[in-house]
């Protein structure tokens, strides 16, 4: 099981302030536990101009949200800013799936005991508690990096390539290489702060 | 001057700084870290001893650090690493060795543990490298631990951190090295050069930013003792930089010439990069072959060293 919960507003709010928002809502799978009332009324009470707003369930599911994405292209197109209301992997699949959008998150992602659902593979959250992919092009360092570094890329970084396994990607170069094509490496500038790791589950 | 280093002040009079690495043994002998002493001792303004490097056990830079400093040789700058401490004890080993009287520390995420003699270890990386410039900063400059709580004497570390210009994406590593000097880092030693092309570019993107005129940069270099051991690095340890033209120089000697051979080509590239605006002295990084340090700084006119009282 994992269980999400909306973010605190003043870590969200000076990401999405005034901007054009698309947002994606993913009302959950039977293994998640997913805020419903608490997310809504943290939505209605955004200022932001609201462009377009979809709920479903399975936000996991890449070609289910393909659909969608395509079904919602002209609103998608005029949005600044995609925001996600989901478990870690649903914002992954999100911004994988628009990486010409900037894709934000407004929950974190809490461990519970239990059968983790069908979540899909090739996507890694692992429910760290304090979703960090706000500042990392929705892709995930916690789960991806070998060091778990918020400020990377390493020195061992090579080809696209990580050190301690070259048959896997330096995640840290795919997120200076999405955030590069958005013009956004200014979003790396910020020094990412230690992390809470309390709340991880037990490893 | 924020500290008593002697580091700190040969780079504050605007004196291109000599520091040299002593790799501590795998043993508890004091003897090699004694014996190494001797060899650098009047040749470096400041040497560092390195923290488990490439993830093997070794004696802790900072027992090592006291035990060249017995032989009278200064300035010991304390390695230390992410990978094998978390918050906790990274604060308590920054207080002892302020307490013992070592002015500078060179904060490093670590090479992971996969790469050393216990493979099996768990990692911390509880804090990455520049949030570890940062706390050395507070602790230093606002007499705060990473809680907030304050403390009554601060450590007064000059502090370091280390940049590697060949790793990739090259585009990011200077942005990356801005991070660390906003986090707090008063120098920066480079990975080692080979390709002194690339480093004049990134020297550039340096500049470009204005780095080089808040944070120190020593360029780092190293002799090559065999054919061999530049193939090793060239192909074999990550985020290294060897050009062909190199190796081709190398072969280019009888083989009994090649240790010699390296040790020329080390002063010619220090002779290169000290031609480049913003590089404000060199790290010597002569790994396991500290004999040749003295040879290499007095062919490169870099004697005597200046002296300073702090």
């Amino acid at each position: 099981m994992l269980a999400v919960q909306i973010k605190p507003e003043e870590e969200i709010l000076p990401l999405i302030s005034e901007k054009g928002l698309f947002i994606f809502e993913c009302l959950g799978c039977r293994e998640v536990y997913y805020p419903t009332e608490i997310a809504a009324k943290f939505i209605n009470n955004l200022k932001a101009e609201i462009v377009g707003r979809v709920s479903l369930d399975y936000l996991c599911n890449r070609e289910f949200v393909s659909e969608y994405i395509k079904a919602y292209a002209n609103k998608i197109k005029k949005a600044q800013v995609i925001l996600v209301s989901s478990c870690g992997v649903g914002v992954q699949v999100v911004s994988s799936l628009l990486e010409n959008k900037i894709v934000y998150t407004c929950c974190d992602t809490l461990y519970l005991n239990g059968f983790q659902g069908l979540i899909a593979q090739e996507f890694n959250c692992d429910q760290c508690g304090e979703c960090y992919m706000n500042y990392s092009g929705g892709l995930c360092p916690i789960a991806l990096c070998a060091k778990q570094l918020l400020n990377g890329p390493c020195g061992g970084s090579q080809g696209g390539k990580c050190e301690v396994d070259p048959d896997v990607s330096c995640v840290w170069q795919q997120i200076v290489d999405r955030l590069g094509k958005l013009g956004r490496l200014d979003i790396l500038e910020r020094l990412g702060p230690p992390k809470n790791w309390t709340v991880s589950p037990p490893s | 001057m924020k500290t008593k280093s002697n580091l700190e002040r040969v780079l504050a009079a605007g004196q291109f700084a000599v520091t040299s690495e002593l790799g501590p043994p795998q043993s508890a002998d004091p003897e090699v870290i004694r014996r190494k002493a001797k060899i650098l001792k009047g040749h470096v303004d400041a040497f560092n001893v390195t923290d488990g490097q490439t993830a093997v056990v070794r004696m802790a830079s900072w027992a090592a650090c006291l035990i060249a400093r017995e032989e009278g040789l200064e300035d010991p700058i304390v390695q230390m690493t992410c990978r094998d401490r978390n918050r906790i004890a990274l604060q308590m080993d920054i207080l002892g060795i302020a307490a013992l009287g070592i002015n500078n520390m060179l904060c490093l995420t670590g090479d992971h543990q996969k790469f050393g003699n216990h493979p099996t270890a768990k990692g911390v990386y509880d804090l990455d490298s520049i949030q570890l410039v940062k706390m050395v900063k507070d602790m230093r400059d606002e007499k705060k631990f990473q809680c907030g709580e304050e403390m009554a004497v601060e450590p007064r570390l000059f502090i370091g951190a280390a940049e590697n210009p060949f790793a990739d994406p090259f585009e990011f590593r200077v942005p990356r090295l801005a991070k660390k000097v906003a986090a707090g880092a008063d120098f920066i030693q480079t990975q080692i050069i080979y390709n002194v092309d690339k480093f004049t570019e990134w020297m550039k993107m340096v500049r470009d930013k204005g780095l080089h005129e808040k944070v120190k940069i020593l360029a780092g270099v190293a002799p090559i003792k065999s054919v061999g051991a530049a193939k090793y690095m060239k192909t074999r340890v990550p985020g290294m930089d060897v050009p062909d033209s190199i190796i081709t120089r190398l072969q280019g000697v009888p083989k009994e010439q090649v240790s010699k051979e390296g040790i020329k080509l080390c002063i010619d590239i220090i002779n290169q990069v000290r031609e480049i605006e913003g590089v404000a002295g060199i790290h010597l990084m002569a790994i396991e072959w500290e004999e040749a340090v003295p040879e290499i700084v007095e062919a490169a006119g870099l004697l005597p060293r200046p002296k300073f009282v702090p």
